[in-house]
């Protein structure tokens, strides 16, 4: 258990991780507002986005930029590259589905005027 | 590490600023405010390309698309009441935090160089980049040179996106 705990202090961004992840899960499911929805949806998607970045950071690395004069590259001087690759793509496809979504929600607003998920039922009905 | 700390609990405040506010226009730019502490960690940690896209597309664009949605509503529909808490969120949140944490024990410490995640492929890219593409910037050798196709299918992605919400936001249909 003592180990278990010092092992979270250890990594104090998978905390930040873990709490941003689960009120944005929580906020995505129980908030009746279809905009807080997605304000819920962005913070869990850049939490897991905020999580694979920390795994490419390595201690007394610095940014991924070769200068051309350095000769043989050392690899642990230098953070892993390819979580930046996939997060950069991550992060421009998540803003793309966040448009949609927002279209989306400005259609409802027009058809049924109102953001609150329980009206909208009652105006369906 | 030293400013790491200051800027997480930024993180966490902003986050729970913009879950928290009952204006939705404030809460969009408390979530602007958040994607710039987001962008600036990953400055800290060394993803200064993550970080440029954060600053400029989530803080950025994301913002702005929100405002725009925002801007077109009456002011009674984005002043919204904060909603009881169900009693299963005391049982069931705590319960899935308890999970992730539980599995945190078996992660690689964060910042160890000889971690599975820096051992396996990203050496290769790091030592043999300028040498074979010519771009000092591995994240742009990776992105435009060894997987350049799966940029190209991101950006019909993007296009899907950008044709879905001018057919969805077309008038008089």
């Amino acid at each position: 258990m003592v180990e278990l705990v010092q092992a979270w202090l250890q990594r104090p961004n998978f905390i930040v991780f873990v709490i941003l992840f689960l009120w944005g899960v929580y906020i995505m499911a129980a908030h009746p507002n279809l905009v807080k929805k997605l304000i819920g949806l962005y913070i869990v998607q850049t939490s897991a986005i905020f999580f694979l970045v920390a795994f490419s950071a390595k201690d007394g690395a610095t940014v991924p930029i070769i200068l051309a004069d350095s000769g043989a590259v050392d690899a642990t001087l230098y953070a892993n590259p390819l979580p930046h690759v996939l997060t950069v793509t991550a992060i421009v496809v998540q803003v793309a589905t966040l448009g949609v979504s927002l279209a989306l929600v400005s259609g409802i607003y027009r058809k049924f005027g109102s953001l609150d998920e329980e009206e909208i039922l009652e105006r369906v009905e | 590490m030293t400013f790491e700390f200051p800027l997480l609990v930024l993180l966490i405040m902003t986050a729970a600023g913009a879950i928290v506010v009952k204006d939705l226009i404030s809460a969009v730019f408390i979530l602007g405010s958040y994607s710039f502490a987001l962008a600036l960690v990953w400055a800290l940690l060394g993803a200064v390309d993550v970080a440029f896209v954060e600053a400029v597309v989530g803080a950025g664009l994301a913002t702005v698309f929100f405002l725009l949605t925002l801007f077109r509503m009456a002011e009674k529909d984005t002043q919204i009441r904060r909603p009881p808490v169900p009693w299963i969120a005391f049982v069931a949140l705590p319960l899935l935090a308890i999970l992730l944490l539980y599995g945190a024990g078996d992660l690689p410490a964060f910042g160890d160089p000889l971690s599975p995640a820096s051992t396996h492929i990203s050496p290769e890219y790091l030592e043999n980049s300028v040498e074979q593409t010519r771009t000092p910037n591995t994240v742009t050798a990776v992105l435009m040179d060894y997987r350049a196709l799966d940029t190209l299918v991101e950006t019909i992605v993007i296009f899907t996106a950008g044709i879905a919400c001018a057919l969805i936001l077309r008038r008089g249909t």
